[in-house]
């Protein structure tokens, strides 16, 4: 008991949880703002792929790594787009049209990596971001400590939190965007474009998740991988549940499971002779599925939300 | 300004030509990925065909690797008329060939005749029962099952892996990560001599025999119909829903676990963790461009093995990464989705101002 108190009260413990964090902060934001708008994008863990990829390789061919995050964020883009035309002015299944836009997306990243890469036996690795050291905030009592160790990703993950909160919360677009996923009719009735708004959502909700993916390869590791997403988007589709679709409710949704997994992670070190090592590395999921069982019953989603809507409809 | 009428009666050509259009227009679309790979596009859908029935021995490889997907696109295409979505066949999958190595590989001893059905029922039991997870915490907790069945395929491989590092590990496996062998009496028989197509494809084509008698003649299929048009209609029907969820989930999980059986007891013999090359999720694939039918899931599997078998074959001569199989299997859903929008209406380009807000 007290060594739990100790590796809680430690901040280090709590830099590992928020780098843990940052990736799913970047999904469930992006999640949550296309669930908000009215439409469940299951592309996410593609799109996750695919910014991983994006990212890397232009990093990788000279863009830099801003440059980088710029490609990822346009790749995530690109796909919300392909979901946003399936889902909006057609009305398809977003559940068949969101698996179809990950196989595709990930299937692409993969096909593009081994064409540009077709004999590399470790991957090529690039310099990734280094952790930021902002002087005033540094200094800070144990938040400094926490802070100082995360790079530029995390702290832009952080103030998406903000912008996404206060777009949502504070501004005339983020009530439209609101009310196109409660009630859309009503939206048209102002004369606004539910098919605009809600495309224009997915958009750039996709390109945060694709933010996601860039962090792995270019902050929490410096090469890609086939596989390295590994059910993160799955995990964040989850989360926002848990988040009922709010931003700041993310961040902590987030940030416990990155304490949980960091949690994991120590005590895999402590027990992990006598207890085989999958059993902690099913403990994320078996979370997630736990966290969605919690809220579900009073779970409120969006009330247009998988609904598509037509011109003119009531 | 295009607008959609929906069509009154589709003609049945339309509805057998949509998903083929769509099959086709991805096939053609994978042009540009081989192009960009700087490989002679001609050449390569040459090789492709080839590989896929240039031979005998091809045809039954493009049938082996049809096996699992007529089952698994059986599992997504009974859940999803009732509207479960059961992404989980993945994982199903590997459920249904840890039992069948659990029971099969002489852990039981029981008599050679009872062998193979027991194998192929554990299987069954154990995706089936894996499904039923996900359906329980739908209808009794509200928890979406889109999200638990997609994140259990991440658990089971995890527990595969455990088991095959673990307890079910073979001591005689040079300390590779894979089970025992099948013994002798629990192997599925092979259809030819020296091939690899397996009696699993059997039980794929019955499956499918069953699964649309099932559909078309049973009151259980009547009711699954009935939950997937509109789910708050059969409620005030009368019809069970929590019921049929449950049914379906049962069934729809069997059907993953026997693709699991059949790629263990007829084509591999033990189990590793890299079984399946994503069966389960390519299953969806299958089940959507057969539109749901249970005899169209028969056609569409062979059309995807094709792509599998043949970019393969391609990929080994002329080095075109084999992930174009994948690309083209991600194409051919997101075609036929759209395909099927031509199929439920009729696209009209209408000037504006014309007949505009009558809609």
């Amino acid at each position: 008991m007290i060594e739990i108190l100790d590796i809680l009260a430690s901040p280090n413990f709590w830099a590992a949880a928020l780098r843990i964090a940052t990736p799913l902060i970047f999904g469930v934001l992006g999640a949550l703002l296309c669930e908000r708008a009215g439409v469940l994008n299951l592309g996410i863990e593609g799109i996750f792929t695919a910014g991983a990829m994006a990212g890397w390789m232009a990093a990788w061919l000279g863009a830099g790594l801003w440059g980088g995050v710029a490609v990822a964020a346009l790749a995530g883009a690109g796909f919300g787009l392909l979901h946003a035309v399936l889902t909006v002015p057609l009305g398809l299944s977003q559940h068949v049209s969101g698996i179809g836009v990950t196989l595709f997306a990930t299937s692409l990243s993969y096909y593009a990596y081994r064409t540009a890469l077709p004999d590399v036996t470790s991957p090529p690795r690039i310099t990734a971001f280094q952790p930021l050291d902002i002087p005033l905030l540094s200094d800070l009592p144990f938040i400094g400590t926490v802070l100082s160790q995360q790079t530029a990703l995390t702290y832009l993950a952080l103030a998406m939190v903000v912008v996404v909160g206060f777009v949502l919360y504070r501004t005339p677009l983020g009530l439209a965007i609101r009310a196109v996923g409660d009630n859309p009719s009503a939206v048209e009735a102002q004369g606004l474009s539910v098919t605009v708004l809600r495309m224009a959502t997915i958009v750039a909700g996709s390109a945060l998740m694709a933010l996601g993916g860039a962090f792995l390869t270019m902050s929490a590791f410096d090469a890609f991988f086939f596989g390295m997403v590994n059910g993160r988007g799955w995990i964040c589709i989850a989360l926002t549940v848990f988040a009922s679709w709010r931003p700041g409710k993310a961040l902590i949704g987030a940030l416990l499971f990155g304490a949980f997994d960091a949690f994991q992670v120590r005590l895999q070190t402590e027990v992990g002779a006598f207890v085989p090592g999958q059993v902690f590395l099913m403990l994320p999921y078996l979370l997630s599925i736990a966290a969605l069982v919690v809220v579900a019953r009073k779970a409120d989603y969006p009330r247009a939300m998988l609904k598509p809507y037509f011109k003119g409809q009531r | 300004m295009i607008r959609f009428e929906p069509r009154e009666n589709v003609p049945p050509l339309l509805r057998l030509g949509a998903p083929v259009a769509a099959a086709i227009a991805a096939l053609a679309l994978a042009a540009l990925p081989i192009m960009a790979a700087g490989a002679p596009v001609l050449d390569a859908y040459a090789l492709m065909a080839k590989g896929a029935f240039g031979s005998l021995f091809a045809f039954s490889e493009l049938l082996a690797r049809a096996t699992p997907l007529v089952l698994t696109g059986l599992a997504a295409a009974l859940a999803f008329r009732a509207r479960l979505w059961n992404i989980g066949g993945e994982g199903q999958l590997y459920a249904g060939a840890l039992a069948a190595v659990a029971v099969g590989s002489g852990a039981l001893a029981l008599p050679p005749l009872l062998m193979v059905p027991a194998v192929v029922v554990a299987g069954a039991l154990a995706g089936g029962l894996l499904m039923l997870v996900p359906a329980l915490l739908k209808v009794r907790l509200g928890a979406d099952e889109v999200v638990t069945t997609l994140l259990l395929n991440f658990i089971v491989l995890l527990f595969v892996q455990m088991m095959l590092e673990g307890p079910m590990k073979d001591p005689m496996g040079m300390g590779w990560p894979q089970s025992e062998p099948m013994l002798e009496e629990a192997t599925l028989p092979k259809l030819m001599a020296r091939m690899r197509v397996h009696a699993g494809l059997l039980i794929a084509l019955v499956a499918a025999l069953v699964v649309h008698v099932l559909l078309k003649r049973t009151v259980w299929g009547f009711e699954i119909r009935a939950v997937g048009e509109n789910q708050d209609a059969a409620r005030h029907a009368g019809i069970p829903v929590t019921a049929t969820f449950l049914r379906v989930a049962l069934m729809s999980g069997a059907l993953a676990g026997l693709a699991g059986v059949g790629e263990v007891a007829g084509l591999k013999g033990y189990l590793t963790a890299d079984l399946s090359p994503g069966f389960g999720y390519a299953g969806i694939v299958v089940a959507m461009l057969a539109g749901l039918s249970p005899l169209g899931v028969v056609v569409a599997a062979l059309f995807i093995a094709g792509v599998f078998v043949g970019a393969d074959s391609m990929s080994r001569a002329i080095g075109v990464s084999n992930y174009l199989a994948d690309l083209v299997v991600a194409t051919s859903l997101i075609a036929v989705l759209v395909s099927g929008l031509f199929v439920r209406y009729r696209v009209r380009l209408v000037r504006r101002g014309q007949g505009g807000s009558a809609a």
